[in-house]
């Protein structure tokens, strides 16, 4: 329980300290300190889940599906800070925010670390709620931090369009709620998970269908499921780059594990009606729209960190549709593409913050030459973007070849469509990113102080993924599968 | 069983929530922002009368608490905060009269026949009353969605998601008696905190256009990205 308690609390006692500390030299190493402090009890807390199965108490319970993302969040979070340090000491001189900007920035950084980390561990759907809707807030802030027009209209769009959407889910938690009712006694169990998923068979299947439909709407606006995607481009494009890595690598996660522990309790409700899969149909529906719309736009995008958000909707919407499609190798699959995708974009974007510091703009047509200038970032960059596309030998091959392998399976002509989505999204990529890395410097450009510890760990990290799933993450992976799926798959 | 059959507690909480739907329409439309706050605050003093009458109908105990917490928020601090940065944003004279009123009525009403649709699978269950009050506070919520499309200017948008937020209460209270008191605060922490942020948002947003016409937000659009 220890290790829970710290492995959450710890990054909110961050933020309260960092909200008061003056110095933004210390503040930047505290900010380290603590996302290293909260990975060290999170790695504590999945030995522990390995020993025993699952850690419940205090209404948290974090069981096989959780402490891989409990640890995956801690990690990026910890790799982030320690790239964000120089990087936001950067933007400080360069004059685009102040000492109190800077603050902000930090506290804001932990406290949207606790949100996370509370809605992965917690057991109450209705501290979910809160805690999703706490990371919009957290969040909302840093988007505008540049304070130019577009980071205000960026924020704002993301501000209410979340907010309406994490709106619609609450009503469907009230639903949950109420369905719930007449099946407790305890009212106070009633958004207890665990709890409820026990009794799922019981459930009254018309209102959890119902219900389910105001959650996936509204959490889905947080996973950036086209077309609830709108604030996704501009607050990925418009904030810190360090805030970019992090919305991308881990807010579109946890909603979207939101979502799934949604599914599973529906699934157990509407099992003996007549469409036991409504909600599985309807993630498949709005991921494979996801998948293919954001692959299109890929191609139009002229801001570098825009597009690769679009690449991340695409991920997001392949997940969303393998979760949908079930089974134990769809979810296996979608399990570690959860995983890969979140190191190897965070990666990116750590990346493209340092490349956008090299080139002194974001727009695509002025980043030129990056190999030539500042070796490091440019084959980073490139290797990176070889990894999302999907190219052998790294780990995100691994896991779209499994989702296509359970599609073939279970859905066959859908196989056309993923596979026609990724050639797009690929060409989509390396158009941009052709001229981007090679070709000829323009004059004047030098490199800049860059930290390319973090990029190189989790570039490895999904290569080593890639190559050999190591044998206790292959585990961890199937219990989870185990526990949504219903089967194991090694 | 017919609505006349219902006990009267509940034909007072539906009457009650009617109240509170017609308050969503007036403030669907209203014209001048100070007008607009103050129908809010309406809402918001319906919703914890609602709250009181279900806790003496025999609900638990900890809605007296969310009642009171209502009050003090829905009623008071958040009408409160928006008067004072309408004041300090020279905004108290500004009209803004709704756009197309005949349609935008018309498309609420739409909502409220959509609401008693989705809520219509409950009847199976003779759940005549539950339904009833579903079926208002989704509309409600649903017709705050409407206002912040239709209602271009920040505050009336802010006013819009507030008001939403008020029917997703209207539901939690009056179909099961309040969620746990422990979420119910978390809930009201989060809306307290936007609400502040919203402030926050408002003299950015006036910096940054000189005005609080979000329409006029208009610079991250995928062609003006293009014509760049």
């Amino acid at each position: 329980m220890t290790a829970v308690l710290l492995t959450v609390f710890a990054p909110l006692a961050g933020a309260l300290v960092l909200a008061l500390l003056r110095s933004s030299y210390w503040a930047g190493w505290l900010n380290v300190a603590v996302a290293g402090l909260s990975l060290t009890a999170s790695a504590w807390l999945a030995r522990l889940v390995a020993l025993d199965g699952e850690i419940a108490g205090l209404s948290f319970r974090v069981d096989a599906f959780n402490v891989y993302l409990v640890v995956l969040t801690a990690f990026v979070g910890l790799t982030t800070s320690i790239f964000s340090r120089p990087y936001m000491a950067h933007v400080r001189e360069t004059q685009r925010t102040g000492a109190g900007g800077l603050r902000v920035y930090h506290a804001m950084y932990q406290a949207f670390m606790f949100t996370m980390l509370l809605a992965l561990t917690t057991d109450n759907l209705g501290v979910l709620w809160v805690a999703v809707e706490g990371a919009t807030l957290s969040t909302v802030l840093l988007v505008s931090l540049y304070r130019t027009p577009e980071a205000v209209e960026a924020a704002w769009k993301y501000f209410i369009l979340c907010g309406v959407g994490i709106a619609l889910a609450l009503f469907g938690t009230v639903l949950t709620y109420f369905a719930a009712l007449h099946v407790l006694d305890d009212p106070e169990a009633g958004l207890t998970w665990s709890v409820l998923y026990g009794h799922a068979s019981d459930l009254e299947p018309a209102v959890m269908g119902i219900a389910f439909v105001f959650l996936l709407v509204g959490y889905g606006t947080k996973i950036g499921l086209v077309p609830m995607h709108q604030w996704l481009p501009d607050a990925h494009s418009e904030g810190p780059t360090p805030m970019s890595a992090v919305l991308s690598g881990l807010l579109l996660n946890v909603a979207l594990y939101a979502v799934i522990r949604f599914k599973m309790l529906t699934d157990g409700s509407l099992a003996a009606t007549t469409t036991p899969q409504l909600a599985g149909y309807m993630l498949m529906a709005f991921g494979m729209l996801s998948f293919l719309v954001a692959g299109l736009f890929l191609h139009r995008q002229r801001d570098v960190k825009r597009m690769f958000s679009y690449s991340s909707i695409e991920h997001m919407g392949l997940m969303t549709f393998a979760f949908g499609l079930g089974g134990p190798l769809a979810t296996f699959g979608a399990l570690l593409h959860m995983l890969v995708h979140s190191l190897t974009k965070s990666a990116i974007f750590v990346t493209v913050g340092h490349a956008t510091h090299i080139a002194g703009t974001q727009d695509i047509d002025h980043i030129r030459g990056l190999i030539r200038t500042q070796p490091a970032v440019g084959w980073s960059l490139l290797i990176g973007v070889v990894a999302i596309a999907g190219f052998p030998p790294f780990g995100v091959f691994t896991s779209e070849f499994l989702l296509l392998t359970a599609t073939m399976d279970a859905q066959p002509w859908f196989t056309i469509a993923l596979l026609s989505g990724l050639a797009v999204a690929f060409a989509g990529l390396f158009r941009h990113l052709q001229p981007m890395v090679f070709g000829a410097a323009p004059e004047g450009q030098g490199p800049v102080t860059a930290n390319m510890l973090p990029v190189m760990t989790h570039l490895a990290l999904v290569l080593w993924l890639g190559l050999a799933i190591p044998p206790f993450l292959a585990r961890w992976l199937d219990r989870a599968t185990e526990l949504i799926a219903g089967g194991h798959l090694l | 069983m017919t609505l006349a059959e219902l006990p009267l507690l509940q034909q007072l909480l539906l009457v009650l929530a009617a109240l509170v739907l017609f308050t969503s329409f007036v403030l669907l439309e209203q014209a001048r922002l100070v007008s607009a706050i103050h129908a809010f605050a309406w809402q918001g003093a319906l919703i914890a009368a609602i709250t009181v009458i279900v806790a003496t109908g025999g609900g638990a105990k900890h809605l007296y608490f969310s009642a009171l917490l209502t009050f003090m928020l829905k009623v008071l601090l958040i009408p409160w905060m928006l008067h004072r940065q309408v004041q300090r944003l020279d905004l108290e004279r500004h009209t803004q009269a709704l756009r197309r009123p005949a349609l935008v009525i018309m498309a609420a009403v739409a909502l409220v026949v959509f609401s008693y649709w989705l809520a219509l699978p409950m009847v199976a269950q003779e759940l005549t009353f539950t339904r009833n009050i579903v079926a208002v506070s989704l509309a409600i919520v649903l017709i705050g969605l409407l206002m912040m499309v239709f209602r271009p200017q920040a505050v009336l948008q802010v006013l819009g998601f507030m008001s939403m937020e008020n029917g997703l209460f209207l539901a939690a209270v009056s179909t099961t008696q309040g969620m746990p008191l422990l979420v119910e605060l978390g809930v009201a922490f989060d809306v307290l905190v936007a609400m502040v942020l919203f402030g926050v948002f408002f003299l950015q947003i006036r910096d940054s256009i000189e005005s609080l016409d979000v329409d006029r937000l208009n610079r991250l659009t995928e062609t003006v990205e293009n014509e760049r």
